[in-house]
């Protein structure tokens, strides 16, 4: 049988490695995506102590992160066209509409 | 037996994750992503959440990625080399940044998973299908079930707000 900290140890590689994207690279979608692998580290995390401590309540929390993604990407990505419309870029260092 | 599964898998997911990082084209990042959300359905077949893995291909593989793809292709940026460049400046900050994040959940999984969680807990036959999680889903989480359908129809109505009317 796997041990908990095999899965809780992929799910913190993951994480990680959301993490990196996200500071690195400058695409907007890019980012994006990489904000989806952390989530889904989470659930990796999430799932892993439900089964080793049957219980039901890790699953239905990550059911509602999936809703969330869902509903976080679809806004994101208008986001994302609108700006492009405005600006013709998805470069982040170039974005700057909102510092001040 | 469950090792030999889980390792090739796992390693096959770190592997497509590093290669949504370090991908040149968008394209390229999106698909090693959906290769990397199809691995973790195998994951959460391992752990028995065999609701949550079809979850995972259907929303995640099927409707987030499409949503990914459609847009990218709807820029179309491709031939813009400097646009998808990382960030040279601060790339070993970055990498620093990562590393230190990795210690420290590290250090979180051996305080958590100690030895009591060698193996799993004994489960009951039906633990994970959609009968059992529907079951919790429209008994004790009724309220939050709700709820996420109200963000979800916020979602829809603000994305299409947003993608209609150009930002002044």
């Amino acid at each position: 049988m796997v041990p908990l900290s095999h899965y809780l140890i992929l799910s913190a590689t993951l994480f990680s490695i959301g993490v990196l994207g996200v500071l690195i690279r400058r695409n907007a979608i890019v980012v994006f995506m990489c904000v989806e692998i952390m989530l889904n580290a989470v659930n990796i995390s999430l799932i892993a102590f439900d089964r080793y401590l049957n219980q039901h309540d890790g699953q239905i929390f990550s059911f509602m992160v999936m809703c969330v993604a869902a509903a976080e990407v679809s806004v994101g990505l208008a986001i994302v066209i609108s700006l492009f419309r405005n600006k013709a870029t998805v470069n982040l260092d170039e974005l700057n509409l909102m510092k001040w | 037996m469950e090792l030999l599964i889980f390792y090739p898998l796992a390693l096959i997911v770190v592997v497509l994750a590093f290669l949504v990082v370090f991908n040149k084209s968008p394209i390229g990042s999106a698909v090693s992503l959906i290769g990397m959300m199809l691995g973790l359905a195998g994951v959460f077949v391992l752990l028995q959440a065999h609701f949550l893995a079809i979850l995972q291909v259907i929303v995640y593989a099927g409707a987030i990625m499409v949503l990914f793809m459609f847009v990218i292709m709807l820029l179309n940026l491709k031939g813009d080399d400097k646009v998808w460049k990382v960030r040279e400046r601060n790339v070993w900050l970055s990498s620093f940044t990562g590393v230190l994040m990795l210690g420290v959940l590290y250090k979180f999984i051996d305080i958590t998973g100690g030895a009591e969680f060698n193996s799993p807990a004994s489960v009951p036959e039906n633990f994970g299908t959609a009968e059992r999680v529907g079951t919790s889903l429209f008994t004790d989480f009724v309220l939050p079930f709700e709820v996420a359908s109200i963000l979800l129809l916020a979602a829809m109505v603000g994305a299409v707000v947003l993608a209609k009317s150009k930002v002044d």
